[in-house]
């Protein structure tokens, strides 16, 4: 019998997940393999040399490049200030003197008497690459970074938007109408949970109070073009500069599903490490939400693919119209193709809402939620 | 070497992004002919990330069709019996989805743009533009790099002799950020440089060792000159050659395969030559798929070819939407729907791109989104299929916004004998008319044009066959693949809404079908594939084949002939007139 999968998003209480914290550049790796690290301890850093800026003193003090070293007010490694006077000609008779002055903040590298050029080279800027999820350090790779190897709770997405945050977790208990500022504050440095849809003003609001995250059950496409500030064209995002928000359904007017809801429920005051990015496609990376456990490896939930396959008495999710979002149980899987308005002739199964009705639907527009 | 003569039973799939499709082809009463298909969807998503569960689960399905066990213990059975086994299996495949690029140049709004045009001419999706002045550090450009993923990088700056810090400078970035394929570990990423000719051996030596580098004409040999061909070309090829196919478990589907898998794009241009070369004919063809859609013709004996890697009826959906704009999809709609809620419905298709239509409005709305795909990909494959190809086209700064090429494009549609429809969109369209439909909406055809679709969605299997067993895959393809769905008489020029255009009179069994259509009309004339005897006359200015009056043959087909008086150019929307057309043209149930 071919098998009837559907989408599987990762919703899992007590799961081991790695992560690879990489540097951009080489640098130094500050922990070992086997440590033990929080969300936020610092694994690898590197230092980003700064700019290198040429300032020919001998012109500008109209003098030989061998007198530049005695106009010299600083001296090599010395730490100079933009508009710092750094070199000054000695002047006739002691009037007539020229100020040479720093263009930038940083160090004196060179001072030349042949060619009569000072460099200075501006701040180095240094790189810190967070363990991200708290956990301990499962490999090193030398000058680079580490992988972290952590336990907990593992909830993917379907779609969101911003990069990495972390921070408490807290469940809204606003209405879905617009809050008051005052009442989002409350909610400050922390990532919140919404059982429904996400509007454009309560996304303003909640950025503009310090929320650094928001984990919604359904959201509007013309919100998330809107935060975005160009109409999302294929979903690749995570980059964007923007209060993170990961939906965990769809778009439209969706609530979350109960197992996600309650898994993130009985986290409320935990750290959470949340990323919205996201690319669909073959390969595909989803949006993810960690909260770190006990870190013990007994009991540890795998995904086990089987349990999405649908058979009679799953619970089951319409992913598309004209039931898009409702739950119901499956009740019977006619063998036979069914035809539909559309005319087509598909594969379909027998829905029963709790309201008793029962409905025909694509089998192909079927998710199956797993049972809490 | 296979033996011909030995093959029976032939098991061909077709991986596409959201779809896989299984056929089964068995030699009965000396001939070969399509006997079962499976489908099911495919497996390059979490969980499953492995193209061979798709693959297993469409197979499945025909095992369960045909009663005939092809799979045993996640093995294609080698060699048929009675009941078991097949001697060959191919595949064809599209499962890595779209192209999805990064550009990079030393100026942003000059070699950076350029990189981009050439990007987005050759049907990709410009991820991001790297440049050397564009405000962000060393650290960060290189991080960007990691965190998107490209599947090709295009990297350009310079003039021709010009200083080469810069663009080498960006390479170094590169070479950093050492950016790997999103799937198949056994290559490296494909980088190509269209940059400064001083700096080639400089950028050879910063990522030819890490990399996969490709070095072409450089985009912008002057600073007055912009020269796309050789990067879009070359963009082409590479993302044939090596993103395309590829998809989580391919290595082990290569495994499996009596022949290396085809790009489908590839295997589908085997055939539409194939149509142009026995009718000796111009071929327009088509396949839309999910994450891409693929246009060849074959003109003045040329053939061309493009994948519009932003186009699709899944992934890419939005892109669609977001290209075509939501006017341009709504004026297909002949009921009211709000913006919100068909922009949260077209979405929803983009995050579940396996889901299909089960309402009337539903399968209505995707169809228009089709029309949109399909006329876009034709503006691309326009750009493309150049007359003067290879040639150095020169565009002058002012002409830098304008996305146009230049060169005379091979694709005319008055001179245009056939459009062939393949894709999961055409192919299953419940009623044949919507196809017909939603190809001549598309492509908008002139003068007098057959129409046919693929069946089942089987041509690109058929490609791959014909390079393997060419008499099986043209008999497949005459007896049960090409569906001829009629001809389009679609006479030129412009009136108001009444006027009338085109007197015909055309000879079908015997009876005289005449009439006179006014502007704005689409008359379907039903009647079987056979040559008719048809007379036209123009009126109010129109012209058929260039004459006022024309007397020809034309064809039928399991449509019929539709004559489409809405004038060409085509600017005639109301909803009204949607209804209207759907009517005449028996295009959907419950709207006589």
């Amino acid at each position: 019998m071919p098998k009837s999968y559907t989408p599987g998003l990762k919703i899992l209480n007590n799961t081991i997940v790695y992560k690879k914290r990489i540097l951009p550049i080489s640098g130094n790796v500050h922990v070992n393999k086997n440590d033990k690290v929080n969300y936020d301890t610092i694994v690898a850093s590197a230092e980003i040399p700064g700019n290198v800026q040429m300032l020919n003193v001998a012109n500008e003090l109209n003098i030989d490049p061998e007198q530049v070293p005695d106009c010299m007010l600083c001296k090599i490694n010395e730490k100079v200030s933009k508009n710092q006077i750094i070199a000054k000609s000695k002047g006739l008779f002691g009037f007539f003197k020229t100020d040479i002055k720093s263009p930038v903040d940083g160090i004196i590298g060179n001072i030349s008497d042949i060619t009569g050029q000072v460099i200075i080279s501006e701040k180095s800027e240094k790189i810190d690459i967070d363990a991200y999820l708290p956990g301990l350090v499962d490999d090193v790779v030398v000058s680079e970074g580490v992988v972290v190897k952590s336990i907990g709770t593992f909830i993917q997405g379907i779609i969101g938007i911003g990069g990495e945050k972390k921070g408490k977790l807290n469940i809204s208990d606003l209405g879905p109408n617009i809050p008051h500022f005052k009442d989002l504050k409350k909610y400050e440095n922390q990532i919140i949970v919404i059982n429904g849809h996400l509007k454009y003003n309560f996304y303003e609001l909640a950025s503009k109070a310090g929320i650094l995250g928001i984990v919604c059950g359904g959201v509007d496409y013309s919100t998330i073009s809107k935060i975005l500030g160009y109409p999302l064209g294929v979903a690749i995002t995570g980059t964007e500069d923007v209060t993170t928000v990961i939906v965990t359904e769809g778009f439209g007017d969706i609530r979350m599903s109960d197992k996600t809801f309650n898994m993130l429920k009985n986290n409320v005051g935990k750290n959470v490490s949340i990323n919205g990015a996201t690319q669909i496609r073959a390969g595909v990376l989803r949006p993810e939400i960690f909260i770190g456990d006990n870190q013990s490896n007994s009991n540890v939930e795998n995904f086990n693919e089987e349990k999405l396959i649908i058979s009679i008495g799953s619970k089951v999710r319409i992913i598309r119209q004209p039931y898009f979002g409702t739950i119901g149980k499956v009740v019977e899987l006619p063998k036979e193709l069914v035809k539909m308005d559309t005319e087509t002739n598909l594969r379909v199964a027998i829905v029963e809402f709790d309201d008793n009705r029962k409905v025909v639907i694509p089998r192909a527009n079927l998710e199956v939620i797993l049972s809490d | 070497m296979i033996n011909k003569n030995n093959i029976k039973v032939i098991l061909a799939t077709d991986c596409g992004s959201t779809t896989t499709k299984a056929i089964l082809i068995e030699y009965v009463n000396e001939e070969y002919r399509l006997t079962y298909r499976g489908e099911a969807p495919t497996t390059v998503e979490a969980p499953f990330e492995d193209v061979t569960r798709g693959v297993v689960n469409s197979i499945l399905e025909l095992e369960e069709l045909s009663g005939r066990k092809i799979i045993k213990d996640d093995k294609i059975i080698n060699k048929s019996t009675d009941l078991q086994g097949v001697d060959i299996y191919i595949s064809t495949s599209s499962a890595g989805g779209g192209l999805q690029m990064m550009v990079a140049g030393v100026v942003k709004s000059m070699t950076g743009e350029s990189a981009q045009r050439a990007a987005l001419g050759a049907g990709s999706i410009v991820m991001d533009i790297i440049s050397s002045n564009d405000g962000r550090k060393y650290h960060e450009k290189v991080k960007r790099i990691r965190d998107l993923r490209p599947d090709m990088v295009l990297l350009s700056g310079g003039v021709d002799g010009g200083t080469v810090s810069h663009v080498v400078e960006l390479a170094e970035i590169l070479a950093s950020a050492n950016p790997q394929p999103r799937l198949g570990k056994n290559f490296k990423l494909p980088v190509i440089f269209a940059g400064n000719n001083k700096a080639q051996n400089d950028i050879k030596k910063r990522l030819e060792e890490k990399l996969d580098l490709d070095i072409v004409d450089n985009i912008r040999p002057t600073l007055d000159v912009e020269n796309l061909q050789p990067s879009r070309d070359k963009i082409h090829d590479l993302f044939m050659e090596h993103v395309m196919a590829q998809a989580p478990g391919y290595d082990k589907l290569m495994k499996w395969t009596s022949c290396p898998i085809m790009p489908t794009p590839g295997a589908v241009g085997e055939i539409i030559k194939k149509i142009a070369k026995i009718e000796n004919i111009s071929v327009l063809g088509v396949d839309i798929g999910g994450a891409t859609t693929d246009v060849f013709s074959v003109f003045e004996d040329k053939f061309n070819r493009t994948v519009s890697a932003n186009y699709g009826m899944s992934y890419s959906i939005c892109n669609v939407l977001s290209d075509a704009g939501i006017e341009n999809v709504q004026r297909w709609l002949n009921f009211d729907i709000d913006e919100s809620s068909l922009t949260n419905q077209i979405s929803n298709k983009m995050i579940r791109p396996t889901t299909i239509p089960q309402t009337l409005e539903d399968l209505k709305i995707e169809q228009a989104l089709a029309r949109e795909a399909l006329r876009l990909s034709l503006e691309q494959h326009k750009k493309f299929a150049v007359s003067l190809k290879g040639v150095q086209q020169e565009r002058t700064i002012s002409d830098t916004f304008e996305q146009s090429m230049s060169g005379k494009s091979l694709v005319n549609m008055k001179n245009l004998d056939m459009i062939v429809g393949s894709g999961g969109v055409l192919s299953h369209a419940p009623r044949r008319e919507q196809a017909f439909r939603i190809l001549i909406d598309a492509f908008l055809p002139e003068d007098i044009t057959q129409i046919a679709v693929d069946s089942i969605f089987m041509m690109p299997q058929l490609g791959v066959l014909s390079e393997v067993h060419e008499k099986a895959a043209i008999e497949v393809f005459n007896k049960d693949c090409l569906v001829r769905l009629g001809t389009c008489v679609a006479p030129l020029g412009n009136a108001k809404i009444g006027d009338e255009v085109l007197e015909y009179s055309i000879e079908i069994n015997n009876q005289n079908i005449s009439d006179v259509a006014k502007y704005g009309d689409m008359i379907l004339i039903p009647c079987e594939y056979q040559s008719y005897k048809a007379l036209f006359k123009c009126k109010n200015g129109f012209s058929l084949n260039g004459k006022k009056e024309f007397s020809t043959f034309i064809s039928g087909g399991k449509v019929g002939i539709i004559i489409d008086c809405r004038g060409r150019p085509f600017d005639l929307y109301a909803k009204s007139l949607i209804k209207d057309w759907s009517i005449k043209t028996n295009e959907f149930p419950g709207e006589n």
